[in-house]
């Protein structure tokens, strides 16, 4: 009931005023190797702007990729040698405006964010003739997703909605379906372990979805041509620890409640909402109130679509997903120790 | 060593008490029933002696484990057939026997011979799913899905509810022959009529025995006059009955009223007589041998 | 053939594919008559009785309940009838006057109308200090008693009971047929399955249905004397016992 009532407002709460696809809190890196009067200038104005901070001042090309795999800024700005001495003489020079577009949508955003900021400097410059009239070419440079494909953000997207899907709602309505039909009375009185009892409704559902990733990995490579990057040991290890979270979690959700409806209305209210709205599938989690940052972070599918679009849209390695892994492994512990603590050996 | 034994058990949820002080004990290869209404508390102990919940106090064996204790070697020995169906439905019926053969760790062909009897019955239905089984198909299964790891004990919580006289008649029947091969069985039902056919019973209401004995030792502790007595209109007979001076009880039992009767000066001559005089045809009274709803009726109206 | 029956059915017929549930049955049903409906698990008898409330269509057959068309009035029928079943009767989570209320604003009965009888109600069965308590903390005697009272609380010309006293203890179960007496005298027809033969007896007359098929069809007296037993148990043994198939 109570969920019922509150559902509504909490929705509408959510998608009003803390969920939006606009970005702000952009954190933005510069590459000026120029260090002119009008970089300095661009630069002032970047972080000036209400939407982006500029955060970090980085020395060299190469540091660039690695602010991205460890995800320090959402944009970098690089500017060229010899920014104004370039507009000066042969009149226009270029700035390179760096973003990952594993997001293709926030990426957009970023670079017309950049853009915007620039030709406003070169407008008022141009007025007050402080600068020659002459262009400044942002060349926009999409890091791991040329192709700006969506596919490349909603595959991860889908993995984790898919898994938790199958993993925690499917274990848990199977279980207490036991419950309802009256069999899992007959199997408490029996010799096997009731845990085992668990465990066997829970294989099947594992294998299931260990199946699910390999056709979703292989739909997005032949079909969206979305490629594997990474490592794909190190991708489906990944999965099989999320795949396991899930498991705990709907084996969890199985034991506090008692019927098969409110077995689906735990698990499609409290798990697929929030793994919708706040796991930065579709909305980037950055933008929203600290205090749904704070929630987003214990939903596990979060850091398992963080750690899918690193290693395979990225392309990275072990080393940049350790803390996803940490914190998925930590959940899976904590849910699993749980979960037997809380099971019962009786009705 | 006794099958069943328990003291002084106690069990409420919340402000409801289920069971009251209950103690028991059930010898090996008896047939025990224990008769009530729904709601007397009848699956509560089945369900406590079954390990599946505790009592609140009092103490529990079976076949000399504690149930709280040792639940693991209860579960072991045990037969229980709850209630409410609890087949897979969507299984055939030989699935569902071998499933439940291999959870207790054996198989068909290991105990056939104890099942054979019940299972040859429905064994011309064994592609069929269990869901689409009837009522007394259905029963025969669970029946011997409960047998076939040949328990030392074996629960049947109603086992009869719903099922029409015949397959109730059949089922007690099966009942009978796996007492003869050494089965402790305990039995609940609502039906007062089953209660014959048991060794023992225990008339339960309302959390707490009203008697434990031999169904004809019940009956011969019944000590009120009772006379059935049956007119051409019984639904005003009945009224009648009941303000007649000398009449204790009247209740309907089938086509007569039983009643009985404290008071020595009534007798059936006499109350032959006041019946016509109010304008009754065909009387019939005859004094007659209580029956077990007899009994029960008695001693929860002297037990209010 | 009875003059005015309630009930009246003509070769009721119900076949699910292959299968024929109600076999070209045929009975007719006075006013203020108890009629017990029994047979065996499976025999038909929730199937012809879901025809007869208007729930399903016959396959085949013609027949009125309520004087009213069950192969093209079953919206009528269902007006003009009372259901109570062991299985669903009340709502549990309503206190008893609300479950009397919604019952009767489901039947059309104006608030005043129901204000009046519920006290009567209430007080005919001695339940006025239950009032206000929750129906799923009532004991399932009591369930049954206030069960029945509801299905009859609109007045309908008859009340179908299925199965009305399955694991009521003893007292009770006579109560509840006293109720059922007290209705008959009204004028309400009750047609009514049970699994307890003693109360077979109760009835004025029973029909006994065997694969589909009303096999026997009389006064409890007379189906003894005619099958030479001394109960209607035996009667249903007798019967009942030469059913083929197993459903």
């Amino acid at each position: 009931m109570l969920i019922l009532l509150g559902m509504p407002i909490v929705q509408i709460v959510l998608f009003g005023f803390a969920i939006t696809t606009e970005v702000k809190n952009v954190r933005v890196a510069v590459f000026d190797p120029s260090k002119d009067e009008l970089t300095r200038r661009i630069i002032d104005r970047i972080d000036a702007n209400e939407y982006m901070n500029v955060t970090q001042y980085l020395t060299d090309n190469a540091a660039i990729n690695n602010v991205f795999r460890k995800n320090q800024a959402d944009l970098v700005v690089v500017f060229s040698d010899h920014f104004s001495d370039d507009l000066l003489h042969t009149g226009k020079t270029s700035v390179q405006l760096v973003a990952d577009a594993t997001d293709p949508n926030t990426a957009t955003m970023l670079v017309g964010y950049a853009t915007n900021v620039i030709r406003a400097v070169q407008a008022e410059n141009t007025q007050s003739g402080y600068i020659p009239a002459g262009n400044i070419i942002p060349q926009v440079k999409l890091l791991y997703n040329p192709g700006m494909k969506a596919a490349y953000n909603f595959v991860p997207g889908v993995m984790g909605l898919i898994l938790m899907l199958i993993c925690a709602m499917m274990t848990s309505i199977s279980i207490v379906r036991e419950k309802e039909m009256g069999t899992m009375e007959v199997l408490l009185v029996s010799p096997v372990r009731p845990i085992f009892v668990v465990i066997a409704k829970a294989i099947p559902y594992f294998v299931l979805s260990c199946v699910n990733l390999v056709t979703i990995l292989l739909l997005s490579r032949y079909l969206l041509e979305v490629p594997v990057a990474g490592n794909l040991f190190l991708l489906a290890s990944v999965s099989m620890l999320f795949i396991l979270v899930s498991l705990s979690l709907g084996l969890l959700i199985s034991i506090l409640t008692q019927t098969q409806m409110a077995a689906m209305l735990a698990s499609g209210m409290i798990l697929m909402m929030p793994v919708v709205l706040l796991s930065g599938m579709i909305f980037p989690t950055e933008n929203m109130p600290l205090i749904l940052q704070w929630i987003s972070d214990i939903i596990p599918a979060k850091w398992y679509i963080m750690a899918v679009k690193k290693v395979m849209i990225e392309g990275v390695g072990l080393a940049y997903v350790t803390k996803e892994i940490i914190i998925l492994a930590a959940m899976a512990l904590l849910l699993l120790t749980v979960s037997i603590k809380k099971f019962n050996v009786r009705l | 060593m006794n099958a069943v034994d328990v003291i002084q058990l106690d069990k409420a949820y919340g402000t409801v008490t289920a069971l009251t002080a209950l103690s028991f004990s059930v010898n090996r290869g008896e047939l025990f029933g224990i008769i009530g209404p729904d709601g007397a508390g009848k699956t509560t102990l089945f369900r406590i002696l079954t390990t599946l919940i505790l009592p609140d106090r009092g103490k529990a064996l079976v076949d000399g484990y504690d149930v709280v204790k040792d639940y693991k070697e209860i579960r072991k020995r045990v037969g229980y057939m709850p209630g409410r169906f609890s087949l897979y439905q969507d299984m055939t019926v030989e699935e569902n026997l071998r499933f439940f053969a291999t959870v207790f760790g054996t198989t068909i062909e290991e105990n056939y011979t104890l099942i054979e009897d019940i299972y040859k019955q429905i064994e011309p239905f064994k592609t069929r799913k269990a869901g689409k089984l009837s009522g007394g198909m259905k029963q025969k299964l669970a029946l011997s899905c409960a047998l076939i790891h040949k328990p030392s004990v074996l629960f049947l919580d109603e086992p009869t509810t719903g099922v029409d006289p015949v397959s109730r008649k059949e089922f007690w029947a099966m009942l009978t022959r796996l007492k003869e091969q050494g089965i402790t069985i305990v039995v609940s039902t609502p039906y007062m009529d089953e209660a014959v056919l048991c060794d023992r019973i225990a008339l339960i209401r309302k959390g707490t025995f009203l008697d434990i004995e031999t169904p004809g030792q019940i009956i011969d502790n019944f000590k009120e006059t009772l006379w059935a007595v049956k007119a051409d209109k019984m639904s005003s007979l009945l009224q009648d009955l009941r303000t007649l001076d000398g009449v204790k009880t009247c209740f309907s039992f089938g086509d007569v009223h039983h009643i009985t009767v404290d008071d020595k000066r009534l007798t059936i001559v006499s109350l032959g007589d006041r019946l016509s005089r109010q304008g009754y045809r065909e009387i019939e009274i005859k004094p007659i041998q209580a029956t077990i709803e007899d009994c029960y009726m008695q001693m929860s109206q002297n037990a209010e | 053939m009875m003059e005015n029956p309630v009930i009246h059915v003509e070769k009721l017929t119900k076949r699910f594919g292959s299968f024929t549930a109600v076999d070209n049955i045929s009975f007719d049903v006075g006013k203020g008559e108890i009629f017990g409906f029994l047979g065996a698990n499976g025999a038909g008898k929730t199937t012809a009785m879901r025809m007869l409330c208007g729930l399903s269509k016959p396959t085949g057959g013609t027949g009125t309940v309520a004087g009213f068309d069950i192969n093209k009035e079953s919206e009528q029928i269902k007006q003009n009838i009372g259901y109570m079943s062991q299985k669903f009767s009340l709502y549990e989570d309503l206190k008893v006057w609300e479950n009397i209320r919604l019952f009767g604003g489901i039947y059309g009965l104006s608030d005043k109308e129901i204000a009046q009888k519920t006290d009567d109600l209430l007080k005919r069965l001695g339940f006025e200090s239950e009032r206000n308590t929750l129906v799923q903390s009532l004991p399932l005697g009591w369930k049954q008693k206030l069960a029945f009272s509801v299905s009859i609380f609109h007045e309908p010309r008859i009340v179908f009971l299925d199965e009305p006293t399955g694991g009521v203890d003893p007292v009770t179960r006579r109560q509840f047929w006293e109720l059922i007496y007290q209705a008959a005298d009204k004028g309400i027809t009750v047609f009514v399955t049970t699994h307890y033969m003693d109360e077979a007896e109760y009835c004025n007359r029973v029909s006994i249905m065997v694969d589909g098929r009303i096999e026997a069809l009389d006064s409890p007296s007379e189906l003894k004397k005619r099958f030479e037993v001394g109960t209607m148990d035996e009667v249903f043994y007798l019967l009942a016992r030469k059913a083929k198939r197993g459903e």
